[in-house]
């Protein structure tokens, strides 16, 4: 991390901010050399404020972020861009690029290169910025084409820089950021076929930043999963096979990294327990935010809520919100839910990095035993996950073991279903009802009237009887092991880890403002960037909005909740509050779990109620019957 | 030919020989009146899992009217030739109550207000099939 002998940059850099020693990168310094070079031709010592303004521009950070940057590197205060504070300018658009607010410390880690778009006279790589897709030009070069799938099967290493296939491609466009913001990889709706090069471009980004990715599914995240106009369908044809390794893919309908971890993260405000279910009325106010028309929404939660239930899950809700995304940048919704936004494929994908998350956010999130004990049995028996991740890494879908963690991951979600407490969750368990309804009123009457007298103990329905006794036996067992999966799973994870939290602290915010601003359709991509700057500012707004919904969602739950989401807002480790909340929980969900065997009670008698109508309309009918034969046989006895 | 009406407005309605629509449409409608004494008649009974009619209205265009009444008082007719012998009485049973599951369905989903009209694809889909099979 020197600087090299790029012209005294370094003692300039560190005069330039006040004593701030820049630490700039080998590539960085070559690269920020050579903007240099362009935008102030030896032997000025000052870059023209024209290119550089130019080259700002190309950055496509908004004018505001421009301002503050050239503002915070010192040209503003010099008045001309010396080489100090062009560097910084440099290093502040990576950062702003990169997701993290526009200041001084932040150029102080690590950042990937400032991205540009092309310039006319550019022959190097150029990497658009995520800021804005729309002005992303429809120019699908073939070379940069297969320089893409080529380079596609490199990204199986996923560790090497691959800087020489950098200087080769001429591609004008964008690629999506690591830290992308997931309207942002929607923001190419219209530049699809820009993003051939995105994709290409993005594995360089990766590689080069690869060091900020601190977990490996970052490389998923090189998967925007958009495609669609035909000149790329060959293309991603061709992709396939070579990626056969890989599973990526332009598939518009498969969720990457990022998106996935900003859906669970948007799931997570809904509903702190990501292995409970958000209903179907938190769901609806949370996606009639989107601002799609209704009858849109409903087609896309037909798609998603595959087991309708009236209720989504987690890979459920990260499809209907997928497929929402889809929709607000122009793709039409599909027939049928596409592979990739099934269920079970998205369970058995998503359970790494919610473990990855559970790990990171164990501490500080489940204060709550009962989330506590659901990510602990979410990771005992998904233990065989990290197999199947990284099985799916290498692109061999293993639908057997999918499936057979989705079974089991099934089980437990349906189990912990009857642990939230929602008054809307029971809608579904009644609905669930009426269908078994009809088919117990199929069976014989001897088992209506068997059920009739047992109506206090619900154990006749064999689900959710057995389900819900077990269910409090997991939890007893699941706090066994806590300690010992908790030990079990934090080692492997460390490593990977440590630049996490820090990054999805300063993403958390900006999501949490990006969320309502996905709402926006025109130029959300510049509302996205500016969004990253702001998020500091932004972010107290946003929280209240965020907190509304929340608290809207808890409206229905129980109030313990409530200081649960209020821990996991708040990311620091908050190990002192839970042990007391430990008690307070006990107590609060032994009262749930009394309220919903009360409420399934009432609908097991509701039912028995309807049946037992149906033989009283039988017996009647029969009554009647006996009684004209009757009347026909005493005229006879009379005459 | 189908529909499904509540509170004797319709909310969905699909003819599968498309000539002859608006006879249909008033067909139904005709119709649901009689569904509706049959249901007053029923007195306590809350749900009426089929109603059975054979010849209803217009003999001579040799029409079947089938009604089917849910627990909400959603009503489903369905409309058939009597040239189409071999529909019996099961299978018009086995057809309301994939109706009956299909609707439940719409119903889970949030964004379906009861009465509003039924615009949902698998629906339509599932009805197509189900009339395709039959016609």
């Amino acid at each position: 991390m020197e600087q090299g002998p790029a012209g005294g940059s370094g003692p300039a850099a560190a005069t330039g901010t006040g004593g701030l020693l820049l630490p700039l990168s080998e590539t960085e310094q070559q690269r920020y050399s050579e903007l240099f070079s362009r935008c102030c031709p030896p032997p000025e010592a000052a870059a023209g404020g024209s290119s550089v303004g130019e080259l700002f521009r190309a950055s496509q950070l908004p004018p505001d972020t421009l301002h503050q940057i050239t503002e915070i590197c010192g040209a503003k205060r010099v008045g001309y861009f010396g080489p100090a504070q062009f560097y910084i300018a440099l290093k502040l658009i990576a950062a702003a690029q990169s997701g993290f607010p526009v200041r001084i410390e932040s150029i102080k880690n690590e950042l990937p290169l400032p991205r540009f778009m092309a310039l006319k006279n550019d022959t190097e790589v150029r990497y658009g910025t995520p800021a804005e897709f729309h002005g992303v030009k429809f120019q699908v070069p073939h070379a940069t084409l297969e320089k893409n799938s080529y380079k596609r099967t490199d990204e199986g290493d996923k560790q090497e820089p691959k800087s020489p296939p950098m200087s080769p491609i001429c591609s004008p466009p964008a690629s999506p950021s690591t830290y992308q913001r997931i309207p942002l990889s929607y923001g190419y709706g219209k530049a699809r076929s820009g993003l051939e090069q995105q994709h290409g471009a993005s594995y360089e980004v990766r590689h080069s930043t690869h060091q900020q990715d601190g977990p490996s599914s970052g490389n998923y995240g090189a998967k925007s999963s958009l495609t669609c106009s035909t000149p790329n369908r060959s293309l991603s044809v061709e992709r396939e096979q070579q990626d056969s390794s890989t599973q990526y893919s332009d598939d518009p309908w498969r969720i990457t990294e990022e998106q996935r971890d900003y859906y669970i993260n948007q799931f997570r405000s809904l509903q702190p327990n990501l292995n409970a279910f958000i209903s179907g009325s938190v769901a609806k106010n949370f996606f009639t935010k989107s601002k799609l028309p209704i009858l849109e929404l409903s087609h896309i939660w037909e798609l998603s809520d595959v087991d309708c239930d009236g209720a989504l899950t987690l890979p459920e809700f990260c499809a209907a919100f997928h497929l929402v995304v889809a929709r607000k940048n122009g793709y039409q919704l599909p027939e049928t839910l596409p592979e990739t936004l099934l269920p079970e494929y998205l369970q058995a994908a998503c359970l790494k990095p919610c473990c990855a998350l559970f790990d990171s956010y164990s501490e500080p999130l489940t204060s709550s035993q009962q989330t506590r004990d659901l990510s602990r049995a979410e990771k005992s028996s998904a233990e065989e996950v990290p197999d199947n991740s990284a099985l799916l890494q290498d692109g061999k879908k293993d639908d057997k073991q999918a499936v057979k963690v989705s079974t089991t991951l099934k089980t437990i979600p349906k189990e912990f279903q009857h642990l939230t407490v929602k008054a809307a969750a029971q809608e579904p368990n009644a609905l669930r009802a009426r269908p078994r309804s009809r088919s117990y009123s199929s069976t014989s009457i001897e088992d209506a009237m068997k059920k009739g007298e047992e109506p206090p103990t619900p154990p006749p329905r064999p689900q959710k009887s057995h389900s819900r006794a077990s269910s409090l036996d997991l939890n007893k067992i699941f706090q066994q092991n806590t300690q010992a999966v908790r030990s079990g799973w934090l080692p492997p994870p460390p490593p990977a880890l440590p630049p996490r939290p820090s990054v999805s602290q300063t993403e958390q915010p900006s999501e949490v403002e990006l969320h309502p601003q996905m709402n926006r359709p025109p130029s959300q991509a510049e509302e996205n960037s500016s969004a990253k700057k702001e998020v500091v500012p932004a972010q107290p707004p946003s929280k209240p909005a965020r907190r509304k919904l929340r608290t809207e969602a808890q409206g229905l739950e129980t109030p313990e909740l409530s200081p649960t989401l209020n821990v996991t807002s708040s990311l620091p480790a908050v190990k002192p509050h839970l042990p007391v909340q430990k008690q307070s929980s006990k107590q609060k969900r032994a009262i749930q779990t009394a309220i919903r065997k009360n409420k399934e009670a009432n609908a097991v008698l509701a039912r028995l109620n309807s049946e037992l109508q149906q033989q009283l309309k039988e017996v009647h009918k029969e009554r009647i019957a006996l009684e004209t034969q009757l009347e026909q046989l005493r005229p006879v006895t009379v005459l | 030919c189908d529909l499904l009406c509540s509170q004797n407005y319709p909310l969905y309605i699909r003819s599968v020989p498309t000539e002859n629509e608006l006879k249909f449409h008033y067909t139904v409608h005709t119709s649901l009146d009689v569904v509706d004494e049959k249901i007053s008649a029923m007195g306590k009974a809350l749900v009426d899992q089929r109603e059975l009619y054979l010849g209803l209205l217009y003999p001579t265009e040799d029409y079947k009217v089938y009604g089917y009444v849910t627990n909400s008082k959603v009503k489903f007719v369905m409309v058939v030739d009597s040239s189409n012998t071999a529909l019996r009485d099961n299978e018009i049973r086995s057809m309301f109550r994939k109706l009956h599951n299909s609707y439940t369905d719409i119903m889970c989903n949030p964004f379906y207000n009861p009465g509003d009209r039924i615009h949902s694809r698998a629906f339509d889909t599932m009805v197509n099939s189900m009339m395709m099979q039959v016609c």
